[in-house]
C-alpha cells in the first residue's frame, strides 16, 4: 500500500465557527481593531467625528427660534449663552418657511389681498390648497408607478396627473388641458381606426400628425368656444409668482418623468441602423451634453423669444422645463445606452429566434433588463437635474436659491446665511436621499439570482 | 470532445424521413466583410431527419445554422425553410423564426423572467395564445424536459445543464416544425451533459426535425441519420453515421476524427 492512497470514510459535519469570527466582538476586531495601524486611525476617526458632531449639534440646537430680525436673535443669544457666535438663529426660517416653500404663490388665489396672518374671512379652501393639494395628488399618482404593491387603479390618477399638475398649479379654464387630453384621445381613435385600412406605417404616422396639427391650430381655440358656453376654472395664477422649494418640486418632476421617455427613445435611436435617425439622435446628444446647463437656461429666457413669432407668450417656466427635460434626457440616453451595452448579444438573439418583432423585443427582453442595469445612473441623473433646478435662479426665477438673496435684502435678516442654506439642504437632501434609498430598493427587488 | 456512451436503447419507431423538404439551401454564399465564411452551400434537410454538423472551430458550421432562421444574413443563394423563402421581407424573417426552433451555446433564457414566464412569452406575443392555454402548454413541455417543479424560480438559479432544458421547453412551446441547435452542450459540466443528450434524444425520438452542430459523437453515432463535416466554410463530407466514423473519405475528415476520437 502506498503513502499516497487515501479513502475517506465519513463525510466530515460542519463545525460552530470559534467566538473570534462571530458576534459584535468578531465584528469590531475584524473592522476597527485589526492592526495597530487600524486602531489608531480608527481612534483618530472617533475623535474627528466627535469634534465635528459636539459643535454642529451645538449649533443646531442651542439656537434662537423667537425672533424678528437677527439683531433681536443676537440680543437673545448675549443674554441667554454670553455670546452670539455658535448659535443657529431659526426665527428667520420660522419668518420666512412659507416664502422659502412657496414663493410667491398667493396662499388664497381667489383673494388677492389676504395673506397667511390674515385669511380672507368667507371661508373657502385652506391656505396653499392648489399646491399642496397638486403634491399630494403627485404621491398618490406615483405610489402604483414606484410600488407594484399598491393598487393598480391609482393608474389612473397617474394618466390624468399631466393635464390636473398645470390646471391646478397655472389655474384657468379646465377646457385647455382637457383639449390638451383630448390630442391624445385622437390620436388613439386614429391609430384604431386607420390600422385595418391603411397598414400600421401609415396609421402611426397619421396618429402623430393629426395630435400635433389639432394641438398647434384647433385645441386653442375650440377651449376656448366651450369655456364661453360652459365657464369651468379656477382663479388664474402667473408664472412669476411661482417660487421656492415649490418650484424645484415643479421642475424636477417635469424634468425627471419627460426626460426618461426621451432618454429611452434617444439611446434606441443612437443604436438604430437607419442612418438619419441615428445621426440626429448623436448630433442632439452631444450638443446638449456640450453645452453647460446654465448656457441653455440663458437661450430659453432671453434667446428663444427672439427666434419666435413677435407676440407669442411662451411662458418663462414652460420653456425653462423644456430645456431641463432635454438636458436630462440627453444624459439619460447615455445611461441608457450604457445599459444597452451591458446586455449579452444573446439576449437579442433568444428573442429574435423566438420570431419577437423589433418592438417586442425591445419592450419584454431588452428594456426591462438594460434599465434594471442603469438604475444607479439614472438614479445619479434624477437627483443631479433635481439639484440643478436651483440653477434657474440666475435667470432670475424665485426658488429657494433666489429666495435666499431676497431674505437678506430685507433689513431685519441681513446677514443671515448659514440658517437659511442649512434649511434649504436639508429640503433637498430629503429628497434626494429618498430617491436614492429606493433606487437601492428597486435593485434589491429586480435582483434575480446572477447570470 | 468525448464520446459520451449513451447506454439506454434508443426507441426508432417514429424516427422516420418523409419525402416532405424542411430546409432547401442552394448555392448559398456568406462573407463577412470580406471574409469568405460560407461558401456555394447545397443541403437538403427532409422532414424528421435529424443531422449532425461537426467540424473544427472556425468552420462556418454555427453560421450555417443561424443563416437558417436569419440570425445571420446571406449574401448569395437561396434559404427555403418550410416552403417560406429567407429574403428581407420581415414578414417572412418572423413567419420562419417562429416556425423554427432554436437552442443557442450559452442558453439565452431571459434572466429578468421566471422559467414559466420564459416559456409562455413568445407564444403569448407572437401567437397570441391565450395566456392560460401558453401556461398548460409551458407546464406540458417543463414536465417533459424534467423540471416543471422550476418553473417559478429564475434562470440565474438553476444549474446549467437545468437551464439548457429550459431553453429546450421554451422553444418548444413554439410548436416548432424544426430544431436547430447550437453546440447546446458546449458550455456545460461533463455531468450536465448528459441531461441535456438525454432531452435531445427524447426530441429524436418523437420524430423532430433536428439540425445540431455538436462535438458529441456518441449523439451522432446513435441517433443521427447523417453527420456533415465542414471545413473552411464549406461542406467537405456527408454521410450516415456508420460510414462517416467507419469509413471517413476525405483526408481532412480522418484527421478530424483521428483527434477527436483518437484518445
Amino acid at each position: 500500500m502506498s503513502d499516497v492512497s487515501f479513502v475517506r470514510t465519513e463525510m466530515l459535519p460542519e463545525k460552530e465557527p470559534p467566538a473570534s469570527e462571530v458576534g459584535i466582538l468578531g465584528w469590531i476586531r475584524h473592522n476597527l481593531f485589526s492592526s495597530w495601524l487600524n486602531a489608531i486611525l480608527t481612534l483618530a476617526a472617533l475623535y474627528l467625528i466627535y469634534y465635528a458632531l459636539s459643535n454642529i449639534l451645538s449649533w443646531t440646537f442651542e439656537s434662537v427660534w423667537n425672533a424678528n430680525s437677527l439683531s433681536e436673535c443676537r440680543e437673545i443669544m448675549m443674554a441667554t449663552w454670553g455670546d452670539t457666535h455658535g448659535h443657529a438663529c431659526w426665527g428667520v426660517i420660522k419668518d420666512r418657511w412659507l416664502q422659502l416653500l412657496y414663493g410667491f404663490y398667493p396662499p388664497y388665489p381667489a383673494h388677492p389681498d389676504a395673506t397667511w396672518s390674515n385669511p380672507p374671512e368667507t371661508g373657502g379652501w385652506p391656505a396653499y390648497f392648489r399646491p399642496n393639494l397638486t403634491f399630494i395628488l403627485l404621491l398618490v399618482s406615483i405610489a402604483p408607478v414606484l410600488f407594484t404593491k399598491a393598487p393598480r387603479k391609482l393608474l389612473f390618477v397617474t394618466a390624468a396627473y399631466p393635464f390636473l399638475l398645470p390646471w391646478l398649479m397655472w389655474g384657468g379654464s379646465i377646457w385647455g388641458p382637457l383639449m390638451v387630453a383630448a390630442g391624445f384621445a385622437i390620436g388613439y381613435f386614429v391609430y384604431k381606426l386607420a390600422l385595418p385600412a391603411a397598414g400600421s406605417l401609415t396609421a402611426l404616422i397619421l396618429a402623430i400628425v393629426l395630435p400635433i396639427l389639432w394641438w398647434l391650430f384647433a385645441s386653442g381655440p375650440v377651449a376656448v368656444a366651450i369655456d364661453s358656453v360652459i365657464p369651468i376654472g379656477i382663479e388664474p395664477v402667473q408664472s412669476r409668482d411661482f417660487g421656492g422649494f415649490m418650484l424645484a418640486i415643479l421642475l424636477g418632476v417635469v424634468a425627471i418623468g419627460v426626460s426618461l421617455p426621451i432618454g429611452i427613445v434617444l439611446a434606441l435611436g443612437r443604436q438604430s441602423d437607419l442612418m438619419i435617425v441615428k445621426y440626429l439622435c448623436v448630433g442632439f446628444i452631444e450638443f446638449i451634453r456640450g453645452v453647460p446647463l446654465i448656457t441653455l437656461l440663458f437661450v430659453a429666457s432671453l434667446l428663444l423669444n427672439l427666434f419666435l413669432p413677435p407676440g407669442t407668450n411662451f411662458d418663462i417656466i414652460l420653456r425653462v422645463m423644456i430645456m431641463m427635460t432635454l438636458f436630462s434626457a440627453a444624459y439619460m440616453a447615455e445611461v441608457i445606452r450604457g445599459g444597452l451595452a451591458a446586455l449579452p448579444r444573446g439576449q437579442y438573439e433568444g428573442a429574435d429566434s423566438l420570431g419577437l418583432n423589433y418592438w417586442q423585443a425591445q419592450r419584454l427582453i431588452i428594456m426591462p433588463q438594460a434599465l434594471k442595469i442603469s438604475i444607479p445612473g439614472i438614479v445619479s441623473t434624477f437627483i443631479g437635474i433635481f439639484k440643478d433646478t436651483t440653477l434657474v435662479s440666475i435667470i432670475g426665477l424665485f426658488d429657494v436659491i433666489g429666495l435666499t438673496n431676497g431674505i437678506r435684502a430685507d433689513t431685519a435678516w441681513n446677514g443671515v446665511y448659514w440658517e437659511l442654506f442649512a434649511f434649504i439642504g436639508v429640503l433637498f437632501f430629503v429628497v434626494c436621499f429618498s430617491m436614492s434609498r429606493y433606487s437601492m430598493y428597486l435593485e434589491r427587488k429586480l435582483q434575480t439570482g446572477h447570470r | 470532445m468525448s464520446e459520451l456512451a449513451i447506454e439506454r436503447e434508443i426507441d426508432r419507431s417514429k424516427m422516420q424521413v418523409s419525402d416532405e423538404v424542411a430546409i432547401e439551401i442552394t448555392n448559398m454564399n456568406k462573407w463577412y466583410g470580406a471574409f469568405h465564411v460560407l461558401r456555394d452551400i447545397n443541403l437538403t434537410v427532409n422532414q424528421g431527419e435529424r443531422i449532425v454538423i461537426a467540424g473544427p472551430s472556425g468552420s462556418g458550421k454555427s453560421t450555417l445554422i443561424r443563416c437558417l432562421n436569419a440570425l445571420e444574413e446571406h449574401q448569395q443563394g437561396r434559404i427555403v425553410v418550410d416552403g417560406t423563402e429567407l429574403s428581407n421581407d420581415l414578414k417572412n424573417i418572423d413567419k420562419i423564426r417562429s416556425e423554427v426552433g432554436m437552442v443557442f451555446q450559452h442558453f439565452n433564457l431571459f434572466p429578468h423572467l421566471t422559467i414559466l414566464e420564459n416559456c409562455t412569452l413568445a407564444p403569448i406575443w407572437v401567437r397570441k395564445t391565450p395566456k392560460k392555454e401558453a401556461e398548460e402548454r409551458a407546464m406540458h413541455f417543463l414536465e417533459k424536459v424534467k423540471i416543471p417543479e422550476q418553473a417559478d424560480k429564475y434562470p440565474g438559479q438553476l444549474s446549467g445543464g437545468q437551464q439548457q432544458r429550459v431553453a429546450i421547453a421554451r422553444s418548444l412551446c413554439m410548436m416548432p416544425r424544426i430544431m436547430l441547435f447550437d453546440e447546446p452542450t458546449s458550455a456545460l459540466d461533463p455531468e450536465m451533459i448528459k441531461e441535456v443528450l438525454d432531452t435531445m434524444i427524447e426530441l429524436a425520438e418523437e420524430g423532430m426535425t433536428m439540425l445540431c452542430v455538436t462535438h458529441e459523437m456518441g449523439f451522432a453515432r446513435q441517433v443521427a441519420n447523417r453527420v456533415i463535416f465542414m471545413d473552411a466554410g464549406q461542406i467537405v463530407e456527408q454521410n450516415e453515421p456508420e460510414e462517416f466514423f467507419n469509413n471517413p473519405q476525405s483526408e481532412r475528415t480522418k484527421l478530424f476524427l483521428s483527434q477527436i476520437l483518437g484518445h
